[in-house]
């Protein structure tokens, strides 16, 4: 094996819970190729052992290491310490738009709360002879884009409309529009979700910022291709003036 | 001064939220049962989310001439026919149902050109037959069933980690559990305990498993009086990344290989043509043109060699590594990229199409774009054929009323599993469990807990916290892992075993002795220290049983005795805590298979 070259880094971090907190600098040395989450989980075996972090695959596929890297939401297993400055501390804080456990922890469980909100997947009866149905993968491909999705919850993270309004009773957010997307264009599904989204999902809030859409880890075109096309779907429904008469008379 | 806890009570506790926590708690619901589960992480982040590849069904969409028996004689020869015969059989016949349910419920796989659900190739597979999406499976498959399951009026506990189980008599009656977030205890009294809890990786330094892997429930069956089967057949997975260090381990799917990926060494040589076994040659290509008219689906042709077994292929590099034959970093070379060759400018898209998240890995963590470069990789513990002993129908242990389903439990997979075939086994065993459980919930009454139980029990958790300047739990843990992976590894020698337990009852007795500091509330350290136990007890029973095995097969291979030895295909090895706290170890004879199995074995030879 080939030696190789450690880098002494300082690792800012972010120590506390919901009534007190502090930034502590921790010095590491650090291996080629290491990630954020190494350093910390280094950190924490030598130096801080209650240090509290939420991990799991350490590969980019379950989203649990969420937290903010000098400033940036993103997931601590796949930042490279190397591709951050070299002469400055690193900055690691827990996400700021959920309520703080510990250190880098925090209490996402809101999020799953919104989602058994939304109207789960109801699909039409299988049309194919053998009992199941056929679909096309140019149709399922607009769909998995969504269902790429890791919840790591960085797109509620970074949302203005949470983080500084704080509009957590009256907006569900970029993952749970993702979600309503993806349910929505699902080539099976049949329910209806566009009065949801309109009163009671906030749709309407979003402003189209795409900060979302910025801190992606898994590339989805979050505003674009999932809130735009639902804000077009809500439009349509309420806001077509020949619709909206329809309704006066008609009623829903 | 008695311990608090907050007491629930329901009719089945499922233990784990991967694949088959979920499956078997959707079930054990829909049969009526007042069903929680209780996970060490959030919703939806167990270690399925990490399976790539895709879950093998024959569902016969891309060759016709698929079907449960061609699956059922795959798996009993991948798996050395140790494997239980029974779970083969249901397994090779639910596994296209479960598959079809999944769809469903949502899922949404890659498709065929006329519409149907997409398979690929994988090793020790006849046919193409792993539904898969993308290099992305396990993330469906725990997101569908996430998705479908919080709307079915079960009890949910995220980041509460199962402690002890309980028991009233001979039966079982419950489990201590302790929320990571407030570290408060919770006991759930139940008739039914299902256990879920996947494997035991992290008993190894060099692993694609993440930090849940220590063997829980391997543990607390064990402990409960339960016993465990085949704990020496350990599986390497052939390619994990070995560049950078810190991303050591971490998979590299078998779906490379399946979408045309060779295995060379620094040569260039692709050396898997070199060692092909006798019970695979009638299978396998001669030439490399043959294997790439397999993977393209040339009926016609037979499969690569780099598709060959993943116990076969994973010691095949291991050689080429130990020879000095291997990459730069201590690995060996996996190309993709090659196919450029055969699709021309085409071949970029069709990687980055077929393999988006290998793609993203590597070009994120090592710099490396392979749709241009071959990857650098190496073995990683990747999984535990061996697990708890079950009943092939019910999925019921030794215990009443305690149930395993999954990784966690054994019998499926004999001495070596086929990729992809975990998946549908989660799926498969996941709601047998379920069913199961919820059945005999039905048929007893409500358990006594035991009220001394559980205050020992919640002392011994505490107890980390009464030492001071005791060892450090991350330390240990790290020696461990250590001694695993170099004295119990994918090579093993009598010698080497036997430090193995030595060493492993030094660390016992220094663990006794670990200390954490801070408090109760999210502790990391707390948990490490706790996680010790149950590392220790699974590292106990493979190397127990790698030592009893003296001979090689599947996962199991002993460099003292390199060749299989039919008198040890006859007997799987179980463990069992015998009276004295000691662990036995018992050879117990395999059922006797059926005529009509045997003949379809003979006739896929």
């Amino acid at each position: 094996m080939t030696a190789h070259p450690t880098r002494r880094v300082t690792l800012r971090i972010w120590r506390g819970d919901r009534n007190d907190g502090r930034f502590v600098d921790y010095v590491a040395d650090v291996d080629e190729g290491m990630v954020v989450l190494d350093a910390v989980h280094l950190v924490q075996a030598t130096q801080a052992p209650d240090l509290a972090v939420r991990w799991n695959c350490k590969a980019g596929k379950c989203g649990s290491c969420s937290a903010e890297v000098n400033g940036m939401p993103r997931l601590m297993c796949m930042t490279r310490i190397d591709q951050l400055p070299a002469d400055e501390p690193i900055t690691v804080e827990p996400m700021a738009a959920f309520p703080l456990v510990r250190d880098l922890v925090t209490d996402v469980r809101w999020n799953y709360e919104v989602k058994k909100k939304i109207r789960p997947f109801r699909p039409r009866k299988p049309d194919a002879a053998d009992g199941t149905w056929r679909m096309d993968q140019e149709d399922v491909d607009r769909v998995q884009e969504f269902r790429k999705c890791i919840e790591c919850f960085l797109c509620q993270n970074v949302c203005h409309v949470l983080r500084d309004h704080d509009k957590h009773a009256e907006f569900i957010g970029p993952r749970f529009f993702v979600y309503a997307a993806a349910l929505e264009m699902h080539p099976l599904d049949t329910e209806d979700r566009l009065a949801d989204l309109r009163h009671r999902d906030g749709i309407g809030y979003c402003n189209i910022t795409k900060c979302c859409t910025v801190v992606c880890p898994e590339h989805i075109t979050i505003t674009d291709n999932a809130i735009i096309p639902l804000k077009e779907r809500v439009a349509d429904r309420f806001y077509d003036p020949i619709r909206r008469a329809l309704r006066v008379l008609f009623g829903d | 001064m008695a311990h608090g806890y907050e007491r629930h009570d329901c009719e089945v506790l499922v233990i784990g939220a991967g694949g088959a926590g979920l499956r078997a708690a959707i079930e054990a619901s829909a049969a009526g049962a007042r069903t929680a589960v209780v996970m060490k992480s959030l919703l939806g982040k167990a270690h399925t989310v990490m399976a790539e590849g895709g879950m093998a069904a024959a569902l016969a969409h891309v060759d016709d001439r698929d079907s449960w028996k061609v699956h059922f004689a795959d798996t009993m020869r991948g798996g050395q026919y140790l494997n239980q015969w029974r779970m083969a059989e249901i397994h090779a016949k639910e596994a296209p149902e479960r598959v079809r349910e999944l769809e469903a419920w949502g899922a949404l796989f890659d498709r065929t050109a006329d519409g149907r659900i997409l398979q690929r190739n994988f090793g020790g597979h006849r046919y193409p037959r792993l539904a898969h999406v993308g290099d992305r499976t396990g993330l469906e498959m725990i997101r569908t069933l996430q998705d479908h399951g919080v709307h079915q009026g079960i009890d949910f506990h995220m980041e509460t980690t199962a402690f002890r189980l309980l028991k009233d008599g001979e039966r079982i009656a419950g489990a201590l559990c302790y929320e990571r977030e407030r570290g408060r205890f919770v006991v759930f009294r139940a008739r039914a305990v299902v256990l879920a809890t996947g494997g035991i990786g992290r008993a190894y330094r060099i692993t694609s498993n993440s930090w849940e892997y220590t063997g829980d429930g391997h543990a607390l069956a064990y402990h409960a009086g339960a016993s465990l089967m085949d704990m020496e057949f350990v599986q390497f997975h052939p390619t994990g990344m070995v560049w950078p260090p810190s991303v050591r381990g971490v998979l590299v799917t078998e779906g490379v290989r399946g979408e045309g990926g060779v295995l060379r060494n620094r040569d260039g040589h692709r050396f898997m043509f070199d060692d092909i076994p006798e019970n695979y040659r009638n299978q396998t290509a001669t030439d490399p043109d043959e294997g790439w008219r397999y993977v393209i689906g040339d009926k016609n042709a037979r499969r690569p060699p780099e598709l060959l077994t993943r116990d076969h292929v994973a010691r095949c590099i291991n050689r080429e590594i130990k020879a000095g034959r291997g990459s730069p970093h201590g690995g060996v070379y996996l190309d993709i990229a090659w196919i450029r060759e055969k699709l021309g400018d085409a071949a970029r898209e069709h990687i980055r199409r077929k393999l988006p998240s290998m793609y993203h890995q590597f070009k994120q963590l090592a710099g490396i774009d392979i749709t241009v470069e071959p990857m650098e990789v190496g073995p990683t513990v990747h999984y535990i054929m061996g697990g708890v002993r079950v009943d092939p129908e019910t999925q019921m242990s030794d215990v009443p009323g305690l149930f395993a389903a999954g990784e966690v439990a054994a019998g499926l997979h004999g001495a070596n599993r086929l990729g992809g075939n975990s998946l549908s086994d989660l799926l498969v065993f996941g709601r047998r469990a379920g069913l199961y459980a919820a059945q005999y919930a039905r048929s007893v009454s409500d358990p006594t807990l035991d009220e001394d139980d559980i205050q020992r029990a919640a002392a011994e958790a505490l107890a980390p916290f009464e030492r001071d300047g005791g060892e450090n739990p991350y330390a240990l843990q790290r020696e461990l892992q250590d001694l695993m992976q170099d004295l119990v590894g994918i090579v093993r020698t009598e010698a080497e075993l036997l430090r193995a337990l030595e060493g492993i009852a030094r660390l016992r007795e220094r663990a006794r002795n670990v200390s954490v500091g801070g408090n109760r509330e999210y502790n990391p350290g707390w948990h490490t220290a706790l996680d010790l136990e149950p590392l220790l007890t699974v590292s106990e029973a493979i190397t127990r049983a790698a030592l009893e095995r003296k001979e090689s097969r599947g996962g199991h291979f002993r460099d003292d005795y390199p060749n299989k030895d039919p008198q040890y295909g006859a007997f799987n090895l179980v463990v069992r805590k015998a009276a004295d706290g000691t662990m036995q170890l018992e050879r117990r004879p395999l059922a006797p298979m059926p005529e009509e199995l045997t003949r379809i074995i003979e006739e896929q030879k």
